[in-house]
């Protein structure tokens, strides 16, 4: 029962990764009906922006953590304004793929910087434990899920009285309606992108405060987002945050149980196990648990 | 349509007058236009003449781009006729690749393999890689766009999965196996040898090999693109509620799109790691698939010459890379450091800027380019 209990919980706490990711794919789709291939590249280069910042500048974490994360927000929009904003219009494929050619770039000038070495951002009393109920959490896990818990709810609140996120959600109903009610456009597709970038670099640091740090093949997480919002359905938030958490979940339960209950899957299957939990709900709901249904029409 | 509106044999245009058209025949042609048919000769005995001319080391390149031009068609017919986005165009050359490599293997090596000739283990890929593509289709079916995307993803990353933990079929990670060994019709292809009189090395029999083959699948894309399963690919892509009004069965296409894509996938795999010779799963990654798309975008959308030349382009890409690091030293050619970027980093980028680049300034591709190239002598001199 307690290796169970322990492996929900550091699934629930992966898992926030996924969730904070898969927000940050949501908020592009919502607004620019693309998914951004982009995203890993952006989750790379805040948690590194993190560490330049706490490690080379010498700033405390959590300001490191505010100022990348403005970093982060600004490269979202750069990559918007360069890259996606002269295609607006064009095939939501050629977008998507133009975002897969900027993340390659950007990881390239990442990997540039990271060289061999991990990098790890320090994160004050980050290995200390906590102890409840004969689980043990580290103090860095449970600021990671305070972090999530209070950015999601920021972004409910953003979107329910804030007249950016009024605009934004008239934007993801309809463009050209929302552009003739004097909302630009424009600017809430450049809000879009910043948001995903911080909510990246949120989750980029996090990952590089982990264990392993911040590595060369550590962009490979931000893909197992995508499954999460195929779970939860591509169009909405708290299903981003259900699929995201339902992800690091199984990922988990996976490394602990399949080993022995499922030998034949072979080693390392809880890396891809996310891929297998998207397959089988898709099976069953084809738009995901919460995305909306398609309306089709001639 | 019908043959009993259309003659079986459509009279051809009247000279000087090539874009004439006087039937649908002629219109759907494979060749329909005089300029057409001389150019195509002209370029393919080119490229019977180029082994002739160029080094082994170059031509290898030529060869596997050759090769990768027929998985490109494939990706094409699925991706740039049927409209159906799949990122896992790489799981498919891995089910062909390694289909043949265990039928055609050394069955007295580590790993299995039964020695079969390669007029069995080369449509045997193809067939396995389009039974794979059958499975698949049911799930796009189901799925439009972008959701299609993510999924066909994910199945590259469960692939590679399945490569790596099969290890007596693939080897495993960092071991590998080797692929099949070339030999047809009594000729070995592995080794240089003599075909028809001329004493050919290793590298211009391989080359001629892979011609052959690509000419082969060429005019089979080509064939499908031009007839009714191609007009319903096109009428899906465009509109699939619309087709569907039409009376084009949409499950029947999807499914007929991605299983006649992995056939092509099954070929090109077993073939190209069959000249490659020993490879290992890590080779099936998302990469993999991004560089065929990459193939496709370049070269051109819904063409079979575009694929052509953009498979070509790809494979060519990291000599091009090498060629242009000598000539800027700001671009280390070792892996060790040095200079602003590395070779290898310095090809990545380049990937990225020119999918970026294309779709921006030229959506169409280099096909696009031809076009304009062929439009300004059209109507030249006046060519606005």
């Amino acid at each position: 029962m307690n290796t169970f209990a322990q492996a929900v919980l550091n699934g629930f706490s992966q898992g926030a990764i996924y969730a904070l990711l898969a927000l940050g794919y949501v908020m592009i789709y919502k607004a620019t009906h693309v998914i951004s291939f982009a995203q890993p590249a952006l989750m790379v280069c805040g948690g590194l922006f993190s560490y330049h910042l706490t490690t080379q500048v010498g700033l405390p974490f959590w300001p490191g953590l505010l100022l990348a994360m403005i970093l982060g927000a600004l490269l979202g929009m750069a990559v918007e304004r360069l890259a996606l904003r002269p295609m607006v219009g064009k095939p939501v494929f050629t977008l998507a793929i133009i975002t897969i050619g900027v993340d390659i770039v950007l990881r390239i000038g990442a990997n540039r910087y990271m060289g061999a070495n991990p990098r790890i951002v320090t994160f004050p009393n980050g290995s200390r434990q906590y102890e409840v109920f004969g689980l043990s959490i580290t103090h860095q896990r449970v600021a990671l899920i305070a972090v999530t818990a209070i950015t999601v709810v920021a972004l409910v609140m953003f979107f329910r009285y804030a007249k950016a996120g009024l605009a934004m959600r008239a934007t993801a109903l309809n463009q050209e309606t929302a552009l003739a009610q004097g909302i630009r456009v424009g600017a809430i597709f450049a809000l879009a992108w910043a948001i995903a970038g911080g909510l990246a670099t949120i989750a980029g640091t996090f990952v590089a405060a982990g264990s392993a740090g911040m590595e060369q093949n550590t962009w490979i997480i931000a893909l197992k987002a995508l499954p999460a919002i195929i779970i939860g359905g591509l169009d909405s938030l708290p299903g981003a945050v259900i699929g995201g958490l339902a992800v690091g979940i199984v990922e988990s339960l996976t490394a602990v149980y399949q080993p022995n209950v499922a030998p034949f899957l072979g080693a390392n299957f809880a890396l891809v196990a996310p891929y297998a939990l998207m397959f089988l709900v898709l099976l069953v709901r084809p738009y995901g648990l919460f995305g909306t249904r398609e309306v089709e029409r001639v | 349509m019908t043959s009993t509106l259309t003659p079986r044999r459509a009279p051809r245009p009247p000279r000087g007058r090539p874009l004439l058209r006087t039937s649908y025949a002629q219109d759907m042609g494979l060749l329909n236009t005089p300029a057409k048919r001389s150019s195509t000769a002209l370029v393919i005995l080119a490229a019977f003449t180029v082994p002739f001319f160029v080094t082994d080391d170059l031509l290898l390149i030529f060869t596997l781009g050759l090769i990768a031009s027929v998985g490109a068609i494939g990706l094409n017919l699925v991706t740039g006729y049927a409209g159906q986005v799949s990122l896992g165009h790489a799981f498919f050359l891995g089910i062909g690749a390694y289909t043949g490599a265990v039928l055609g293997g050394d069955p007295e090596g580590s790993v299995t393999g039964y020695g079969l000739p390669m007029w069995i283990w080369l449509p045997a890929a193809g067939v396995v890689a389009a039974v794979a593509g059958l499975i698949v289709g049911p799930v796009a079916v189901r799925l439009r766009g972008l959701y299609l995307a993510i999924v066909t993803l994910g199945l590259v990353f469960l692939g590679e999965h399945i490569f790596r933990e099969a290890r007596t079929f693939t080897g495993g990670p960092g071991v590998g196996r080797r692929g099949p060994d070339l030999e047809l019709f009594g000729v070995d292809f592995a080794q240089a040898g003599t075909l028809f009189g001329l004493g050919l090395s290793r590298d211009q029999q391989q080359y001629l090999l892979a011609l052959v083959f690509l000419i082969v699948f060429a005019f089979l894309g080509r064939n499908i693109a031009r007839s009714g399963v191609g007009r319903a690919f096109s009428a899906v892509r465009d509109r699939d509620v619309a087709a569907a009004v039409i009376g084009v069965n949409l499950t029947v296409y999807k499914v007929m799109a991605f299983a006649m894509s992995s056939f092509f996938a099954g070929v090109a795999g077993a073939l190209y790691y069959a000249v490659v010779g020993v490879f290992e799963p890590g080779a099936f990654g998302l990469l993999l698939s991004i560089q065929y798309l990459a193939m496709v975008l370049i070269g051109g959308v819904a063409t079979i010459s575009g694929s052509i030349m953009g498979a070509l382009f790809i494979t060519s890409l990291p000599r091009i890379a090498q060629e242009i690091a000598h000539l800027f030293p700001v671009i280390s050619t070792s892996t060790a450091g040095g200079g602003i970027i590395n070779v290898f980093q310095f090809e990545a980028i380049l990937y990225g800027l020119l999918i970026i680049g294309f779709l921006i300034f030229e959506p169409r591709g280099l096909f696009g380019i031809w076009m304009r190239i062929r439009n300004y002598w059209k109507g030249w001199p006046f060519s606005y």
